[in-house]
């Protein structure tokens, strides 16, 4: 078995795996990046890159509003604006019942000093959105989100990495970890790799690996479904989510509808394939046609269904493990990962070279979501 | 919601075949094709052009396709004329879709007989209006009664392009020079398979008869072609070739033809989850298959070049057999009649496929086919050059899946049928690695676009 | 480009592309007839509108797109001309906004 030395192992090749990474060999660390398929094959490959704040759990708002900022600067982050645009991600309501939802959120953020989240009216939401179906009457909107291209992004921030001196093994599937003096020895088949630390980020697989750590963390598993249309005409701007919907609706760079909400597949974590389930797809067609008829007659090119990690109250798992020394959990974004990227890698980056952070991460220990152990 | 014991997709000589047979044990039995009419690629337009003139010039293995479709069209099975399958899931469920509207089917057993494509062959300007396959043309000759209007310039290999100047030049159309792009000493290397392919001579004499007749009408015949570029804009007015000493020639072209052989189709195969085997004798993938043509897919059968480039003949006794196999599945003959009536069928198919060991080494692919100059365009929906991929290979051993999330090429509404054995070749040959290794695009559904009307339109079905 | 062959027992329909009526006859694709016209090319592509014009005639090429009878994207070389048919040449992205 070879032996690889390095500060720091990160487990995982997807976005806040390669965010971890570059915020830490920026910080001086010498890093290596343990990827059992290919960077960007999970979540982070099949993600709508919608950069949102809208709608957040109310946990997550303060570390979305921070990501936002980098996204605004993303260039100066990753070397690439990553196909950025903030057009404005929109929640429309199609009655007055859901009005009032709406309107009761933005004055619930109101009051916690919040305003990014702005109530529009029928006019204002058939200027930003001249496609949409004219039944809908008002909406929620963010004006300063928007969507990013996730290969460019991809790309970018692997590129970042290897400029600043990480080590990405791909083909590199982690199957064993122990303790070896101060330093944890994480084997990947015939390779091994000493180092102090470890940053979790393996998506869906998170929680056998905090297992191979000695941490047992509750984690589920989504499969959310997305459809990929043909390319046309600009058609719209922002995105579109609606409420009571399963859908997210918006316009690619190249033209494309990329049409997703959560519609849940199958998927399977051993054998890593996933398939859409077209029943429940059909949910996904019919509220895109409901709320912008005029793509009745768009061509579906693709379909497919992602696999990512899920957790029971549907908040992240950021932060140290309580158990094991030197172990820092970056995962269970549950299909709201990709705006977060660019803040967790320094949150990460807080915790492993200072250990510990002023960002607002309460909420994600990781011990909420572990079974009490009984007194010895 | 509808069900079915057999669905048989392709009306093509195994789909039509496999539902005659099937009809024969009473099994309700229906057929989908996305064609207007049954015949499928070799016997299109059967129905209504075997008989006329046309179909004098298309000659007498076209006009022996007629007896076949009536056979077909008076053996009661379902017939659903211009219908896309989009996908398929185990047990079975096909999705269906004709005229805007989407709908969901059931049947315990499935043949899939969707035959074969020409394989893909970019070079620099093959996708300027004006370039077609011989395919192509010999579908437009029988569905359509129409050929080139000026000499037309023909580059390839194989049985097929002789076949068509033949019956281009019987329709009194002019043949400006065909490029036989087979390269040296390829009869030499395929004779020691010529002593199987003696039961089958017919067809043999049949093809040389075919490269004698153009030489006697004068038409050049350039051997050894090893490149050929088509130039224009926004239509081809010139062809570059080159042949095997390294000289070049031009000449004006209105349409160039090319063919460099037939590969199966697999998207349905592959898209169900079969089993794939890369067949280095053909440069291609073929589902893995046993005799009955039954996949690694229980009740899910593959019949016609579909299984393997092999002919109508061949296409008619592998339906044959699937549809035989699957009665005895569903209970409706014993396993030894089964057998009994299987034997005649299996002699015959093995007659058939005597010569294709000899034809698939006599027309073995030139490498450049799979080599493109950096500067062509390798996946023509997303319009995606062979440098764009090459580029990739830069760090690591991408695969196709990861080319294709990273360059785009596979994304476009052909799914990888004009691109992913390029794909997989250029990457082979980047990172030393055998095409079989390589492997192929990760094929999903929908197998062709459908709208987002019509799958929203499958909510509205009533659940059983 | 192509020419049919002198066939009296067809049966003659009219078909219209980009609004102007064009002879074909029953039994033969739509690609077929775009195969007869002159500009050749049928299509411009959406991804740099580059001409094209149908390749395969079989299906699995999609370059014969074209808008029939107002539907888009129609693979013309899988659709049969109908008399009075109207058939548009698509040129880039289509715009669905009127």
């Amino acid at each position: 078995m070879t032996r690889d030395q390095a500060d720091v192992v990160v487990i995982g090749g997807g976005l806040h795996g390669l965010s971890a990474a570059l915020y830490l060999a920026r910080a001086g660390k010498g890093v290596v990046i343990l990827e059992r398929a290919w960077v960007g094959r999970h979540a982070s490959g099949a993600t709508a890159a919608g950069v949102r704040t809208l709608g957040r759990d109310l946990a997550e708002v303060p570390i979305s509003l921070e990501a936002m900022d980098m996204w605004h600067r993303i260039e100066t982050i990753v070397g690439d604006a990553c196909g950025f645009h903030a057009h404005g991600q929109i929640r429309v309501a199609e009655t007055e019942r859901h009005l009032t939802e709406l309107n009761e959120r933005a004055a619930k953020l109101r009051q916690l000093g919040y305003a990014h989240e702005e109530i529009i009216d029928a006019s204002e939401l058939r200027r930003l959105v001249p496609a949409l179906s004219t039944h809908c009457v008002g909406a929620l909107v963010a004006r300063r989100d928007g969507a990013a291209d996730p290969h460019r992004a991809l790309s970018a921030f692997r590129r970042s990495c290897e400029a600043a001196g990480v080590t990405i093994h791909e083909g590199c599937g982690v199957t064993a970890i122990e303790r070896q003096g101060a330093d944890w020895l994480i084997r990947a088949g015939e390779q091994g790799f000493v180092a102090p630390a470890i940053v979790n980020a393996a998506g869906a697989w998170a929680a056998r690996v905090a297992s191979l750590i000695g941490d047992d963390i509750a984690l589920g598993m989504k499969a959310s479904m997305m459809i990929v249309t043909e390319r046309l005409a600009p058609l719209l701007e922002p995105v579109v989510s609606a409420v009571g919907r399963s859908l997210s609706f918006k316009q690619s760079g190249q033209g494309t509808l990329v049409i997703g909400g959560g519609l849940q597949g199958k998927a399977d974590l051993d054998t890593q394939l996933s398939s859409v389930d077209y029943r429940e797809l059909a949910k996904g067609a019919r509220a895109a046609t409901d709320l912008f008829p005029c793509v009745r007659d768009v061509r579906i090119i693709r379909t497919w269904a992602g696999m990512e990690a899920k957790t029971a109250d549907l908040l992240p798992v950021i932060g140290p493990s309580p158990n094991a020394p030197g172990v820092i959990h970056a995962f269970g974004f549950s299909g709201h990962g990709f705006q977060l990227v660019p803040v967790v890698g320094a949150i990460v980056c807080d915790l492993l070279v200072h250990g510990k952070t002023e960002r607002q991460i309460e909420a994600f220990a990781a011990k909420r979501l572990m079974a009490r152990k009984a007194a010895a | 919601m509808k069900r079915v014991d057999v669905l048989i997709v392709g009306a093509g000589p195994a789909g039509m075949a496999a539902a005659v047979a099937a009809r024969r044990f009473g099994l309700d039995v229906l057929v989908v094709d996305d064609q207007p009419a049954p015949g499928g690629q070799i016997w299109r337009s059967v129905e209504t052009v075997a008989a006329t003139a046309r179909g004098a010039i298309l000659g007498e293995s076209y006009q022996s396709g007629l007896s076949t479709a009536e056979a077909f069209r008076a053996c009661g099975a379902a017939y659903e004329p211009g219908t896309q399958l989009w996908q398929i899931e185990p047990g079975f469920r096909a999705y269906l879709s004709r005229d805007r509207k989407a709908w969901t089917l059931e049947a315990r057993a499935v043949v899939l007989a969707t035959g074969a494509q020409e394989r893909p062959v970019p070079f620099p300007g093959w996708t300027l209006p004006g370039v077609l396959t011989v395919g192509a043309a010999q579908i437009l000759l029988k569905s359509s009664g129409q050929i080139p209007d000026k000499p037309v310039w023909v580059a390839g290999s194989g049985p097929l392009p002789l076949l068509y100047l033949t019956q281009l030049l019987r329709a009194g159309g002019q043949v400006a020079g065909y490029l036989d792009t087979t390269p040296p000493g390829r009869l030499r290397v395929a004779l020691p398979h010529l002593p199987k392919a003696l039961r089958a001579a017919g067809d043999l004499l049949k093809g040389f008869g075919w490269a004698t007749t153009l030489r006697l009408r004068g038409i050049p015949v350039i051997k050894h072609v090893t490149d050929v570029e088509a130039t224009g804009k926004d239509r081809v007015e010139a062809i570059r070739y080159r042949t095997a000493d390294g000289k070049d020639a031009t000449a004006p072209a209105e349409l160039l033809l090319v063919h460099e052989g037939v590969v199966p189709n697999i998207h349905a195969p592959l898209a169900l989850g079969c089993a794939v085997a890369w067949r280095d004798d053909q440069d291609c993938y073929v589902p893995v298959l046993d005799r009955w043509g039954e996949t690694s897919q229980s009740n899910l059968f593959v019949a016609g070049d579909g299984a393997g480039i092999a002919g109508a003949t061949a296409a008619v006794l592998r339906g044959e057999l699937a549809a035989l196999r699957i009665a005895e599945r569903l209970g409706r003959t014993d396993a030894q009649a089964a057998e009994t009536a299987a034997a005649p069928l299996l002699l015959r198919l093995g007659r058939e496929l005597a010569l294709r060991p000899f034809l698939d080494a006599l027309f073995k692919p030139r490498p450049q086919i799979f080599a493109p100059s950096d500067d062509t365009i390798v996946c023509r929906c997303e319009e995606i050059t062979a440098g764009g991929i090459r580029a990739m290979v830069e760090v690591g051993q991408p695969g196709p899946n990861q080319v294709k999330a990273f360059t785009r090429a596979g994304m476009g509404p052909c799914q990888g049928r004009q691109c992913g054995y390029t794909v997989t070749r250029i990457l082979a040959a980047a990172e030393g690695r055998s095409a079989a290794d390589v492997g192929f695009y990760r094929v999903r559904p929908p197998l062709k676009p459908i709208t987002l009307g019509e799958l929203a339109g499958l909510e509205q079905e009533a659940v059983p | 480009m192509f020419r049919k062959l002198h066939e009296p027992a067809a049966q003659a329909v009219t078909i219209y592309i980009d609004g102007a009526p064009v002879a074909a006859e029953t039994g033969e694709s739509v690609a077929a007839v775009l195969l007869r016209q002159s500009p050749l090319w049928s299509r411009m592509t959406p991804v740099s509108q580059s001409a094209r014009a149908p390749y395969c005639m079989m299906g699995v090429c999609f370059e014969c797109l074209a808008q029939v009878d107002g539907e888009a994207s129609v693979q013309t070389c899988l659709t049969q001309v109908r008399d009075g048919m109207r058939v548009e040449r698509q040129r880039g992205k289509r715009s669905l906004f009127a």
